[in-house]
């Protein structure tokens, strides 16, 4: 088990700057994501901590070592493909022995040890099948047995679940969970999958275009944005052009054309800084749709058109010029297009973002 | 009128094949007539042609002289072709496009060109003509192939197999014996048969390089012709046919049932 640092990271495909200046620390025995949209850099940041890339500048330290001139293979990482890499032409039991084998583990061990890593992805006696012979999500769970059973530093995986269904990658995703918190390995876990992302990490980095742009627990980052990417990556927002009207200790005081006056809370506008504009930012479901009165803070909003999901419905809105979106559960029957109501927002979980072109 | 033209390709067709195939199944009949003259009329069944064949010295030391410089020229031109393979497939490097292209060009230079130009080569050397130089010639003319052939099926096996090799601890090395090659083995098997083939058949190049009094299979069956078509060629003929396409064929079968047990 091992602490995994980045100081001051950069990576650099000729003109392509893949990874921007990224500090991370992935703490000991914690799981953390890199969660971006495809061409974020991700990838790229597992490599280099594996070894299959060489950072252009910065250090890496793993349990408090350099490791920047360690080879792969004497990194003692574990490491999960998207699409497996399970070896064709060697049967499951010798896959998940592949490791061991250059590790001087006996024989007799190399047995057993294989049998254990079966049981803990729940696959007993699979060994003498070829990966060919199995499923997309047995193979998952292979190549997880394989790369866990060298008892790894650090876990690996580059977005595992990716080609499973939907169904099973839900599955998969409490499993792997559960097996991470049993074994107790760091791990690092790459998707662009926010569901996912929010669900299984203790940490998020979110990433966009190579640079770093908040690392917190996912009650942080999904509540607290710290600029608009991971406002708008995350869920589903409304963004509101506001003027700052008045900030204390507690609050700040945003004025918008939808809504007028809102305060939101101190805590919730910590990177708005001393600005004069802003954004109010209003996650879709805060933003409660009402056929009853019109009350003194409420906004009468047109219907455009409702997305049935079930237990939730989404609701494209219009306010004036303005476009909105408000996820709301259904109680009875839903609003119908067309219709106008009235919304409110909670103003406690709204949040203050920097202008646009600020 | 559709219909005419679509039989008249089908003849057309047909007539191609048979001017292919035609030749290949003289001599396979006649190897087996027991006529004097080696062609037609047929006269009766018989294997004398075969017998005389195998008491035949002069062939059979050729023969043997093919066979060798086949072998040989298989393992060369794989083993090079394999490295060539995984350094232009594997690695970036610079001037890669120029040596792709040196690699490639004996397929499209003239055999003669490429036969005289060894040649002049070697004497500029003094090196004198030997089984060495033979040697030498035919595994430039194969190693193209196996070059084409071993890269296309490493171009097709993904990299993640020998990282993974490589993240669960096996060095570079370790990785080409425990992953790489092993997933192109149908392609190096495949090579080293086109390298074999392409060795047994040459005749051209061959005459130039090889010493003197030394003769391959080919080179033996020209020398014979000059003098008369002798009933022994077709047998010889034969034999030819029946190793360069029986190797192949064989090696296929035993490609499948490998990979059946693999799969
Ligand atoms: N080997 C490479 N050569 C050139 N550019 C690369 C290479 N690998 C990645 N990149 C570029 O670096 C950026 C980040 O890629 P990557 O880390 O794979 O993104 P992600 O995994 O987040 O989808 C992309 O713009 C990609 O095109
Ligand atoms: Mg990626």
């Amino acid at each position: 088990m091992a602490r995994v640092e980045l100081v001051d990271i950069q990576k650099s495909y000729g003109a392509v700057k893949a990874v921007r200046n990224a500090n991370i620390v992935f703490g000991d025995a914690s799981f953390t994501t890199l969660l971006g949209p495809s061409g974020c850099g991700k990838t790229t940041i597992l490599r280099m901590i594996s070894g299959l890339a060489d950072p252009s500048s910065g250090d890496i330290l793993i349990g408090g070592n350099r490791v920047n001139d360690v080879p792969i293979h004497k990194r003692n990482l574990g490491l999960v493909f998207q699409n497996y890499a399970l070896f064709p032409h060697r049967t499951i039991g010798e896959n998940i022995a592949f490791g061991l084998k250059y590790r001087g583990v006996p024989k007799s061990d190399v047995t057993r040890k294989v049998r254990d890593a079966l049981d803990i992805v729940r696959l007993p006696g699979v060994e003498d099948r070829y990966p060919q012979q199995l499923s997309g999500g047995q193979q998952q769970r292979i190549a997880l047995a394989r790369a866990i059973v060298i008892e790894p530093d650090v876990l690996l995986l580059d977005e595992p679940l990716s080609a499973l269904d939907a169904n099973l990658r839900e599955d998969m995703r409490v499993e792997l969970k559960a097996i991470q918190d049993r074994i107790g390995v760091t791990t690092i876990f790459v998707t662009h999958d926010q569901s996912e992302a929010l669900a299984m990490s203790d940490s998020i980095v979110v990433m966009s275009a190579g640079r770093v742009e908040q690392i917190g627990n996912p009650d942080e980052v999904y509540n607290t944005p710290a600029s608009e990417f991971v406002a708008s990556f995350l869920g589903a927002s409304n963004l509101l052009p506001a003027r700052v009207l008045g900030r204390d200790a507690q609050g700040v005081a945003l004025e918008t054309a939808e809504f007028g006056t809102t305060v939101v809370p101190a805590s919730r506008a910590a990177t708005l800084g001393d600005a004069s504009r802003g954004q109010l930012m209003v996650r879709a479901e805060k933003l409660f749709l009402s056929d009853g009165p019109a009350s003194p803070d409420s906004t009468q909003a047109v219907i455009e058109a409702v997305d049935y999901q079930g237990q939730l419905a989404r609701y494209f809105l219009r306010v004036g010029d303005t476009q909105l979106q408000a996820i709301n559960m259904i109680s009875g029957r839903p609003f119908a297009a067309g219709g106008t109501v009235n919304l409110t927002l909670a103003a406690d979980e709204c949040s203050a973002l920097p202008a646009k072109d600020a | 009128m559709k219909l005419r033209v679509w039989t008249l390709l089908k003849t057309y067709t047909v007539l191609v094949y048979i001017f292919m195939f035609a030749p290949i199944a003289v001599v396979l009949v006649l190897a087996f007539n027991s006529s004097q003259f080696g062609g037609f009329p047929i006269e009766g069944f018989s294997f004398r042609w075969f017998v005389k064949l195998s008491e035949n010295e002069a062939i059979i030391r050729a023969l043997r002289t093919s066979i060798i410089l086949g072998a040989c020229t298989a393992v060369i031109a794989t083993t090079l072709g394999i490295l060539a393979a995984l350094a232009l497939v594997r690695y970036t490097f610079r001037g890669k496009d120029l040596i792709t292209t040196v690699l490639i060009a004996p397929v499209l230079v003239p055999e003669t060109v490429l036969a005289v130009g060894l040649l002049i080569f070697m004497r500029w050397l003094h090196v004198p003509r030997s089984f060495g130089l033979l040697l030498l010639g035919h595994s430039i003319i194969a190693l193209p192939f196996v070059v084409l052939v071993v890269q296309a099926r490493l171009t097709g096996i993904r990299r993640d197999y020998e990282e993974a090799a490589r993240s669960l601890g096996a060095n570079p090395l370790q990785t080409f014996f425990a992953v790489t090659f092993p997933l192109m083995l149908p392609a190096v098997f495949a090579g080293a048969l086109f390298a074999f083939t392409i060795s047994f058949d040459n005749i051209t190049a061959t005459i130039f390089w090889r010493p003197s009094g030394m003769e391959t299979v080919p080179t033996q069956i020209f020398g014979m012709l000059r003098n008369s078509v002798s009933p022994e060629i077709n047998a010889l003929g034969f034999v030819m046919i029946c190793i360069t396409v029986g190797v192949p064929l064989m090696a296929g079968a035993l490609a499948r049932y490998y990979m059946r047990n693999t799969k």
